[in-house]
C-alpha cells in the first residue's frame, strides 16, 4: 500500500504515533512543491490517501485540499482534521474532503476513519463526473462540455462552474462564492464573481446561459430549484434530467464522496 | 498567505497542463506587450509548456520596443496560468492556446520595461490604499479594404465604392468578432455602427483593470483576425479619415472599497462621494501629463480637435459630451453603477499604461485631497479662449510634442511608469515627432505651392 500523504509535515506527535501503530506508512509534506519532487523519483501512483491537519492555518489546509483535488491523479480519499472552532469552516466545502474529524480525537478514531475511507473508495472505479442537463463536467480531466460542445474555460471559470454545478439549485451569495471558489484570492471583491459569471455565461452560449441564474439581490444559482413545481422540460436544461440527485445531497454524483 | 498562493498557483498550473493534454493542444502562444502597446509573442510546443510555467522562457528582448537595455538583453517570459485560453479561430488546424506573460529579469525580479508590471504595481498601490479598480472601455475602429498607405484607407460600407453586399460584410464581421469574443469569455455590453462610415464600436463589460488590459489586447487581435480572414483590414488608428470622427477608447472607471462602490454617496446632490470628487480632481489636475500615454501617436492629436465628440479641454461634467471626464447619470436605484468616463484615450493606446496612469492620477487626487473645480455646464466648444481661461479651463495638449513636454515634467508619470519606461517612452516619442516634423505635407503643398 502506498504511503498516506500528510500535511503539514510536522504532524502532532500523537497522530504520527497512531499512524505508525496502525501500520500506515506516511509521508509528510510542507506543500505541493514537495509532492512534485516526490513524484519524480519514479513513483507513479503516489499516495493511498491524504490526511490534512488544519492546525492554526485553516486557509492553508483548505488550499492544500483543493490542490489535491485538482491534481492529475487526485489524492483520494482525504481526511481533514480540524479544531473544534473550525467546524463552521466546513460549510459548503464538502467537495474538498471525504471525511473529517475534530481534534483532539482519540488516535483509534482517526485510524478507524481512515480505514473506513479506504474501504469505501476501494469499491469505486467510476470517473468523477458531474452531469446536469446538457452540462457535463469530468473532474478528472478538468474538461467541461455543454450539449456535446467542449467548453474552453480558464482555470477560474472551470472552478466556478465546478462549484456551482456541484451544488445545483442552491443559492450562493457572491461572498460565499468568493471564499469557497477563490479561497484566499479576494482581489477585486464580489465584482470578480459577477465578471466570471458573465464570462461563463458567454461561453455557455445564449442557449445555455440560463443554467446560471441570477437571484436578485442575493447572488447566483445553478439550474432550477429542485422542488420547482413545473413539469420538467427535457430541453434547455430546465431540470436536472441526467442527475439522479436527491435534493438533500446535491453534490453526490462525484464518486469519490 | 504565501503557502496558500503557492498552492493556488500549483493548481492553476496543473489545470493548464491537463487541459493541454486533454484537448490535444499542439502550440501555446506566449503573449506580452511592448511599451507602445504592440502585441508580441512567440510560440512554444506544448511539450515546453511545463518548463515555461515553472521557470519561464528566456528570450532576447533587445529587438522589442522599450525592452532593450545596454547591458543585458535576455529576459524571461513567465506565463500567467490564469490567462490560459484556447484560440477558437485556430480550430481547423492544430489547436492553439495563448497565455499572457509577465516579463522578468533572469534573476526573477520583474522587468521594468514590462507594461503589465507597471499596471500591476499601480493596482498594488490602489490595493494598499484599500481600493480595487475596474475599467470598461468602448473600443472604436474602422474596417478598410486594406492597409495600403500610398492609396489611403478605403471604407467598406460607404455605399459609394462597394455595394450593399459589402456593407453587410462589415456588420457581419463585427457580429462574428463579438461571437468570437464571447466564446473566449469576453462579454460584450454593446455593439454598434459608429457615426463615420465603416466605423464600428464594441463596448466591453467591466472587469478589474489588469484583466481588462489583457482583454483589450485580445479584442484588438480578434477584430483584426476576423477582418483578415475576410480579406479586409481592421484599423485602430486614432484618426484615419479627415472630416469624420476618429476612433476613441472612452473608458468607464470605478473604484471599489471591498463590496462598496467608493464613488457613491447617495446623499450627495450628484450622487458622488468625496472619493469620486477627489479622483476626478486628480484626473483633471494631471490630465495634461498623462495625455502622452493615453494618446501616444502623432495621429492621436488629429482626433483631439473640436467638433468630433473628442475632448479638447480639461473639464468635467455630467451631461456634456465635450467634457474630458464625464459622470454618466445612473438610473434610479442603480447607484452601484456610478462611474466616471475618461474620454481622452484612443483605441491605439497601450491599455496597460493608459489604465495605470489614469488610476495613478485619480489616486493622487485622493491622497492629496485635490479640490474639484466646478462642473463645465456650457458647451465648451462655443467659448473663446479668453472665456475658457477665465473659467480656469485649460486645453489638452494639442500635439504629441506638447504632450511629451508635459509628460517630461511629471513626477507622477515617472513614478507610475518607472524610470525605464518613462525615459524610453519620451525618447521614442521625441523621435517620432522629429520624423513627423521633417515631412512637408500634402496640405502645405496644396495650399502654399501655388500661392507663395
Amino acid at each position: 500500500m502506498d504511503p498516506l500523504l500528510c500535511f503539514p509535515a510536522d504532524l502532532p506527535a500523537e497522530i504520527t504515533l497512531a499512524l505508525q501503530n496502525a501500520g500506515l506508512g506516511h509521508h509528510g509534506v510542507t506543500g505541493p512543491e514537495e509532492m512534485a519532487a516526490a513524484g519524480s523519483d519514479g513513483r507513479t501512483v503516489g499516495y493511498s490517501g491524504a490526511l490534512v491537519v488544519a492546525g492554526d492555518d485553516m486557509n492553508a489546509a483548505v488550499a492544500f485540499c483543493r490542490h489535491l483535488r485538482l491534481r492529475e491523479v487526485p489524492v483520494s480519499p482525504l481526511l481533514l482534521a480540524i479544531g473544534p472552532d473550525q467546524v463552521g469552516e466546513l460549510l459548503l466545502r464538502d467537495d474538498l474532503y471525504d471525511d473529517f474529524c475534530v481534534l483532539p480525537a482519540r488516535p483509534e478514531e482517526l485510524v478507524a476513519r481512515l480505514q473506513h475511507l479506504f474501504w469505501r473508495t476501494g469499491q469505486s472505479l467510476r470517473p468523477d463526473i458531474i452531469e446536469y442537463g446538457p452540462l457535463l463536467l469530468n473532474l478528472e480531466t478538468y474538461q467541461a462540455a455543454v450539449a456535446g460542445r467542449v467548453l474552453d474555460l480558464t482555470y477560474m471559470e472551470y472552478e466556478l462552474l465546478r462549484f456551482l454545478a456541484g451544488h445545483p439549485a442552491k443559492v450562493f451569495t457572491r461572498e460565499t462564492l468568493l471564499s469557497r471558489v477563490w479561497g484566499y484570492e479576494y482581489y477585486g471583491g464580489a465584482r470578480t464573481v459577477d465578471v466570471h459569471i458573465r464570462r461563463l455565461r458567454a461561453k455557455l452560449g445564449e442557449e445555455h446561459a440560463h443554467l446560471i441564474q441570477t437571484v436578485r439581490s442575493v447572488g447566483y444559482r445553478f439550474g432550477q430549484v429542485a422542488w420547482h413545481p413545473g413539469v420538467a422540460q427535457r430541453n434547455g436544461g430546465q431540470a436536472p434530467v441526467a442527475a439522479p440527485t436527491a435534493p438533500a445531497a446535491p453534490a453526490a454524483q462525484t464518486s469519490g464522496a | 498567505m504565501r503557502a496558500c498562493e503557492a498552492v493556488a498557483v500549483q493548481s492553476q498550473r496543473d489545470y493548464v497542463l491537463r487541459t493541454v493534454e486533454e484537448r490535444g493542444i499542439r502550440f501555446v502562444q506566449l503573449w506580452f506587450t511592448d511599451v507602445l502597446g504592440t502585441p508580441k509573442g512567440f510560440n512554444i510546443t506544448s511539450a515546453e509548456l511545463e518548463n515555461a510555467l515553472d521557470e519561464g522562457m528566456t528570450f532576447d528582448g533587445s529587438a522589442i520596443d522599450g525592452f532593450s537595455r545596454v547591458q543585458e538583453a535576455d529576459v524571461l517570459a513567465r506565463p500567467d496560468p490564469k490567462t490560459f485560453q484556447l484560440l477558437p479561430w485556430h480550430q481547423d488546424d492544430a489547436q492553439v492556446a495563448r497565455v499572457f506573460c509577465d516579463i522578468a529579469n533572469l534573476d526573477g525580479t520583474p522587468f521594468e520595461g514590462d507594461p503589465r508590471h507597471a499596471l500591476r504595481r499601480t493596482l498594488e498601490r490602489a490595493r494598499a490604499a484599500g481600493y480595487t479598480f475596474f475599467a470598461s472601455p468602448e473600443v472604436e475602429f474602422f474596417y478598410f479594404a486594406d492597409a495600403n498607405p500610398s492609396r489611403g484607407p478605403i471604407t467598406l460600407d460607404s455605399g459609394s465604392y462597394f455595394d450593399l453586399s459589402v456593407a453587410d460584410l462589415t456588420s457581419n464581421l463585427r457580429r462574428r468578432s463579438v461571437l468570437m469574443l464571447e466564446e473566449m469569455g469576453i462579454p460584450v455590453e454593446h455593439t454598434q455602427h459608429e457615426d463615420a462610415r465603416s466605423q464600428h464600436e464594441i463596448d466591453l463589460r467591466y472587469t478589474d483593470a489588469l484583466t481588462m488590459a489583457d482583454t483589450v489586447m485580445t479584442t484588438r487581435m480578434v477584430i483584426k483576425e476576423m477582418a483578415r480572414q475576410e480579406g479586409v483590414f481592421a484599423s485602430f488608428m486614432p484618426k484615419p479619415l479627415g472630416g469624420v470622427q476618429g476612433s476613441g477608447m472612452h473608458t468607464h472607471i470605478s473604484l471599489w472599497e471591498g463590496e462598496r462602490n467608493a464613488f457613491v454617496d447617495e446623499n450627495d446632490r450628484y450622487g458622488l462621494s468625496e472619493v469620486a470628487r477627489r479622483f476626478i480632481a486628480g484626473l483633471l489636475h494631471h490630465a495634461r501629463e498623462i495625455t502622452a500615454v493615453t494618446n501616444q501617436w502623432v495621429n492621436s492629436y488629429k482626433r483631439l480637435i473640436g467638433g468630433y465628440e473628442a475632448p479638447v479641454h480639461v473639464s468635467w461634467a455630467r451631461n456634456n459630451r465635450s467634457a474630458l471626464v464625464r459622470v454618466p447619470v445612473v438610473k434610479m436605484g442603480k447607484a452601484e453603477s456610478t462611474r466616471l468616463e475618461y474620454r481622452a484615450p484612443d483605441s491605439a493606446c497601450n491599455p496597460y499604461l493608459a489604465f495605470a496612469v489614469i488610476l495613478a492620477a485619480g489616486l493622487r487626487g485622493i491622497a492629496e485631497d485635490y479640490p474639484l473645480p466646478p462642473e463645465a455646464d456650457d458647451n465648451l466648444f462655443s467659448l473663446t479662449p479668453k472665456e475658457l481661461a477665465k473659467k480656469g479651463i485649460e486645453p489638452l495638449p494639442s500635439s504629441l510634442h506638447d504632450a511629451v513636454n508635459e509628460m517630461e515634467g511629471s513626477e507622477l508619470l515617472a513614478d507610475t511608469l518607472g524610470d525605464h519606461v518613462f525615459e524610453w517612452f519620451i525618447r521614442n516619442k521625441r523621435e517620432e515627432w522629429d520624423d513627423y516634423q521633417v515631412q512637408v505635407t500634402q496640405f502645405e503643398l496644396d495650399r502654399y505651392l501655388p500661392l507663395l
